[in-house]
This record gives structure tokens, C-alpha cells and sequence, in this order.
């Protein structure tokens, strides 16, 4: 079984070199694209079974003594996070096969270098190797971004590579200050130190505040809005799922395994949450285009996975990770619905669109599921999570921050309700009153997506034991910590 | 303190390039800036604050040798990541004439 936590990252790695070798012989990236995604997919439900109870995984590359090693181990939350991230792969590749972008010679292996790097992220016991599999993935997000190579492009890479590439030398820098402080960057051998010396709480800090910038969190979220609507939308659809929640999933382990949740730190991340719910939703208000007002909303919801953290309670936790996992299925979906919405009518601009609800029931019917579970309409994913999230706060006394969730929650509603009248409703605009042929591949994804948020609200409580579990196992933090460092595995 | 100022130099001067306009600017500034960050994951192992992990300490002192390691690997991402930040420069000169994306420009 550990051995599955090398192969989840090896596997896309290997078939990215194969369809990089044969990228011109058609069938043949496709095959190697699809078998890595389908193999990421199988491992990591063995993964989740072997976790489910809250067991932790480890493996030690090479068998070397334990601080020392290439550690790789994973708990629930880790397994949970690899099985959405590798079936979003798998959901938006079948979208760019449907719009015809994987025809890009280099698409598969960059699709696939990007979740090894995402894989990768979610397994590391080990400060430096994070390091390593986030630049992986941002390498490969960074091509993908610029890859038609159009002005507007070039101008959303430029400022998302700036900014991924100062985050990623704060990072550096911090695991840096950590090694030379305490001689180990392994987090299990971490998770008594930080407490100790200051030096060590600086850089522990310094690494917080790089993953916030990955997880575009406010004040440092001016990047995401600017350069996801610039992505093709296949891409898009991939960034909105994947990026910013490794960056969420990094808080998460780092502060509770290296910080063991320290009690000073939870008033800031609590003010984080609120301001970047605020201001992301805010954001979205002013915005014309589909893409431009959902990339606020990750911004916004990314709030809400924060404040799960900052509560760090069972149920807080359990609450953010059930939010993380939502939110994934849900963004990814209303992602691909505004890029169905952009393949066929040529514009995203909401004046500019109107009546696809009568010519395309589907695709209006996947936008409103997945538009209600975002703003945490019941009976879907998204209320039971909002729900957990606010009794936890409201347990706590953290009265404020349950205020501004439910404050956010209307205006994610407005929000979304401007685009389906903008887009959905209404009569449509004179030129693009002709049928446009509307290919059913297009709509399958996203409301495989949607239909799985359906799912997941009505299963709900079989998704608060799984986050509830996975949040014992993440706040107890000595089970991951025996795992990594001990003997027997 | 002669590690000291050099990282202190490589990061002012990383900054202030990264604060210009134009990419190959930036990309430079991002050099300064990872060597920056190589230059203080090497001093992280100098011999004055650990000896060598998993050998005998009888040997002569001598430096940690996984930061080094660590360095290594810096050093190569940072050479990709300068490498894509050039072939942007590259194409933004193609399409816009000079290698400042923001300058005005009607088609977007």
C-alpha cells in the first residue's frame, strides 16, 4: 500500500515523458494521458480505503533513517484531496477533448506534469519536497496559462508568474531559515519546534504567509482575478479546481502539523478568512464577464476554507475539509459551464449573452445546481458545509466571523443569479440568435460535476464522518508524526 | 555576517529589478532573488552550525551537505523558471514590439 504513495506521483510523470517522446503519433498521448489519469484515479481510492479509519500511510524513499528520508506519507485529508484532484484532471481533459485543446502538441504532458506536481503536493511529509512538487506544478500551470501565446495572455502570465515566483522564493527562503535553525525540514520532525524558538516561528510564519499567496488569500489575491479569465477555458476549468487549494491544503498541514494549531495565530487567520470572503465577493460584484466574476468567488470561497482552519476545532476543521472537497467539484463545474458557454457563443460577456436556458436546458441546468450549491442552497454540498463551518464558529463565540459567512452566502447568491439572468435568462441577443451547433460532450462534464455536488449534499453525513475524521486525524497530529518518523512502516 | 550582506545585496537588488517594468527585468530580478534564497539555504549548513548528518564524527569538520543538495535543486527550478520567464520576454516582444506587456494595446 505505501508504495502506491511513490507510483501516484511517478505515474503521470512517466506517461508525460512518454506523450512528450510521442507527441506527434495522434492516438498516442491521448492513450498515455487518459491510462495516467485513470491509474492517479484507482490508486488514490486504495489511498482513501486505507485511510478511511484514520490510519496514515508513509513511505521513506530508499529506506533511509527517518529525519533524513524522502518521506512520503498520507492521512484521510491527503487521500481525499488526491482522489477530487485526480478526477477534476480527468473531467477537465475530457472537456479540452471535447473543444479539441488537447490537439496542443504539449497538452497532455503539461496536464499530466501539473498533477504529478498537485499529487506530489498532497503526499510530501517534507518542507523541501513541497517546495519541489509546487514548483512542478506551477512550471507546467505557467505553460498552460501562456500557451496560445495572445497579448492578454502574456499579460495575465506575466503577473501570475511574478507573483508565484515571489511566493515560491519566500518559500524557499523560509525553508531556508527553518533548516538552518533546526537542522531538519521534515514536518513531522518540525511539529515540537516551532514552539520552541523564534527563529523558527518567523519561519514558520514566512512559510504561511507564501501559501497564502498561492491560495490568493486577501490581502495578497490580486493575481487570481487577473489571469484566470485568460486561460483557455479547459485550463481555466483545471486552475479553479486544482491551484489555490494546494496552496489551502499546505495551510492546513503545515499550521496543524508543524504549528500543532497554536493558539496565538487563530485570531489573524480568522481576520484573513473574513476580509478575503468580504472582498472576494465584493470583487465579483463590479465584473461583466462569466469567468471574471466566478475567478473572484474562488477568492471569496477560499475564505471559508480558512476560517475552518482558523476555528481548528473538530468540527471547524471537519467543516473546512468537507468545504475544500465542495468546492473543488463545484467551482471546476461552473468553470466549465462558462467555458461551454464561451466554445459556443464566442464571448463570456454577460450583455452580450441571453436565453441559453431554452436552447441549452442541460447546460442551464448544471449552472443552477452548482450556482446554489455555491451560495449554500440545501439540498446541495455546499449548505451542509457552510452549516458545519457556522455551528462550529458559533460553538467557539466567534460571532463575527459565522455573521460575515452568512453575509457572503447572499452575496454569492446575487452574485450568481446575475449571471444566470445575464446569460441564461432573457432574450438572446441578435447575433448570436442562430442555432450554434451544441456538442453534448461540451455539457457532460459539467454536469457529471454538478450532479456529483447533488451527491454529495444528499450523502452528507457519510462526507461530515469522512472530514470529521480526517480533521481527528489532522489535529491529533501524532499519528502522522509516529508514521513518518517511525519505525514499523 | 559576509553571508549576511551578500543575501541582503542579492535581495535589494532582486527587488529593485523586479519592481521595473519590462520582463527581462523581472526575470533578472528573479535570479538576484534565487540566488538569494541559494545563497541562504548553503549558509544554513555552514560547518559553524552542524557537522555532517548519518557519518562518523571523527572525520575532519567539514558542512552539512543537504542544503547543498537543497541549493542544487534551487538552482535548477530557478534555471527553468528563468528560461520560461525569457521565452515570455521573447514572445511578448513578438506580439507587442518590446518586452513590456503593459503597455497599451487595444486587442487584449
Amino acid at each position: 500500500m505505501r508504495h502506491l504513495l511513490g507510483l501516484v506521483v511517478a505515474a503521470p510523470l512517466v506517461a508525460a515523458s512518454a506523450a512528450v517522446v510521442l507527441r506527434h503519433r495522434v492516438p498516442w498521448p491521448r492513450v498515455f494521458g487518459f491510462a495516467a489519469i485513470g491509474a492517479q484515479l484507482v490508486m488514490a481510492v486504495l489511498l482513501v480505503r486505507a485511510t478511511a479509519s484514520g490510519g496514515v500511510v508513509a513511505l521513506r524513499v530508499g529506506d533511509w533513517p527517518a529525519p533524513f528520508a524522502i518521506t512520503l506519507a498520507a492521512d484521510l485529508f491527503s487521500a481525499l484531496m488526491l482522489l477530487v484532484a485526480a478526477a477534476m484532471v480527468a473531467v477537465c481533459t475530457a472537456f479540452a477533448v471535447a473543444r479539441g485543446d488537447d490537439h496542443q502538441a504539449f497538452f497532455y504532458p503539461l496536464v499530466l506534469v501539473l498533477s504529478a506536481g498537485v499529487a506530489g503536493a498532497f503526499v510530501t511529509a517534507d518542507l523541501f519536497n513541497l517546495f519541489v512538487f509546487f514548483e512542478l506544478m506551477l512550471i507546467a500551470s505557467y505553460v498552460l496559462l501562456t500557451l496560445g501565446g495572445r497579448i492578454g495572455q502574456l499579460r495575465a502570465g506575466t503577473v501570475y508568474v511574478s507573483v508565484n515566483l515571489l511566493a515560491s522564493t519566500l518559500f524557499l527562503i523560509a525553508v531556508a531559515v527553518m533548516y538552518g535553525v533546526t537542522g531538519t525540514v521534515n514536518m513531522a520532525a518540525l511539529a515540537t519546534e516551532v514552539s520552541r524558538s523564534g527563529a523558527a516561528t518567523f519561519a514558520g510564519a514566512l512559510l504561511l504567509v507564501s501559501f497564502g499567496m498561492k491560495a490568493s488569500l486577501v490581502p495578497v489575491h490580486g493575481w487570481l482575478p487577473v489571469s484566470y479569465p485568460q486561460a483557455p477555458p479547459s485550463i481555466a476549468a483545471l486552475f479553479s479546481g486544482l491551484l489555490t487549494k494546494v496552496g489551502v491544503y499546505a495551510l492546513f498541514r503545515v499550521y496543524s502539523i508543524v504549528f500543532a494549531g497554536e493558539a496565538s495565530f487563530r485570531p489573524v487567520l480568522l481576520v484573513v478568512a473574513g476580509a478575503t470572503m468580504l472582498l472576494g465577493v465584493f470583487g465579483a460584484v463590479g465584473r461583466d464577464g462569466m469567468r471574471e466574476i466566478l475567478s473572484f468567488h474562488i477568492v471569496s470561497q477560499v475564505g471559508y476554507m480558512i476560517m475552518g482552519l482558523g476555528l481548528f476545532g473538530t468540527l471547524g476543521l471537519a467543516g473546512g475539509i468537507f468545504y475544500v472537497l465542495h468546492h473543488i467539484v463545484v467551482k471546476t463545474s461552473l468553470f466549465l459551464v462558462a467555458g461551454a458557454v464561451e466554445s459556443e457563443e464566442g464571448t463570456g460577456v454577460l450583455d452580450r449573452l441571453g436565453g441559453i436556458a431554452l436552447r441549452r436546458p442541460w447546460l442551464a441546468a448544471s449552472f443552477a445546481v452548482a450556482a446554489f450549491s455555491l451560495a449554500g442552497l440545501p439540498p446541495f454540498s455546499g449548505f451542509f458545509a457552510k452549516l458545519a463551518l457556522v455551528r462550529a464558529a458559533v460553538e467557539d463565540g466567534a460571532y463575527a466571523i459565522a455573521a460575515v459567512s452568512i453575509l457572503v452566502s447572499f452575496f454569492t447568491l446575487f452574485s450568481m443569479l446575475k449571471i444566470w439572468n445575464g446569460v441564461f435568462w432573457g432574450e438572446a441577443p441578435q447575433a448570436s440568435r442562430e442555432r450554434v451547433r451544441g456538442a453534448r460532450s461540451l455539457v457532460a462534464p459539467a454536469a457529471v460535476l454538478a450532479a456529483a455536488s447533488v451527491v454529495m449534499g444528499l450523502a452528507a453525513d457519510r462526507m461530515l464522518v469522512l472530514s470529521r475524521t480526517a480533521a481527528t486525524v489532522l489535529m491529533e497530529s501524532r499519528p502522522y508524526v509516529e508514521a513518518v518518523l517511525g519505525g514499523a512502516s | 555576517m559576509s553571508g549576511a550582506l551578500v543575501v541582503a545585496f542579492l535581495v535589494a537588488a532582486g527587488v529593485y529589478l523586479v519592481l521595473q517594468r519590462g520582463v527581462v527585468r523581472l526575470a533578472l530580478g528573479f535570479v538576484l532573488l534565487g540566488h538569494a534564497a541559494n545563497v541562504l539555504l548553503v549558509l544554513s549548513g555552514g560547518s559553524a552550525r552542524r557537522g555532517v548528518p548519518l557519518a562518523d564524527a571523527s572525520r575532519a569538520p567539514s558542512a552539512d551537505p543537504l542544503p547543498q543538495a537543497f541549493a542544487l535543486t534551487a538552482i535548477v527550478i530557478g534555471f527553468a523558471m528563468t528560461a520560461f520567464l525569457l521565452a515570455l520576454a521573447y514572445r511578448a516582444r513578438d506580439v507587442v514590439g518590446e518586452d513590456d506587456v503593459e503597455i497599451e494595446e487595444d486587442s487584449s
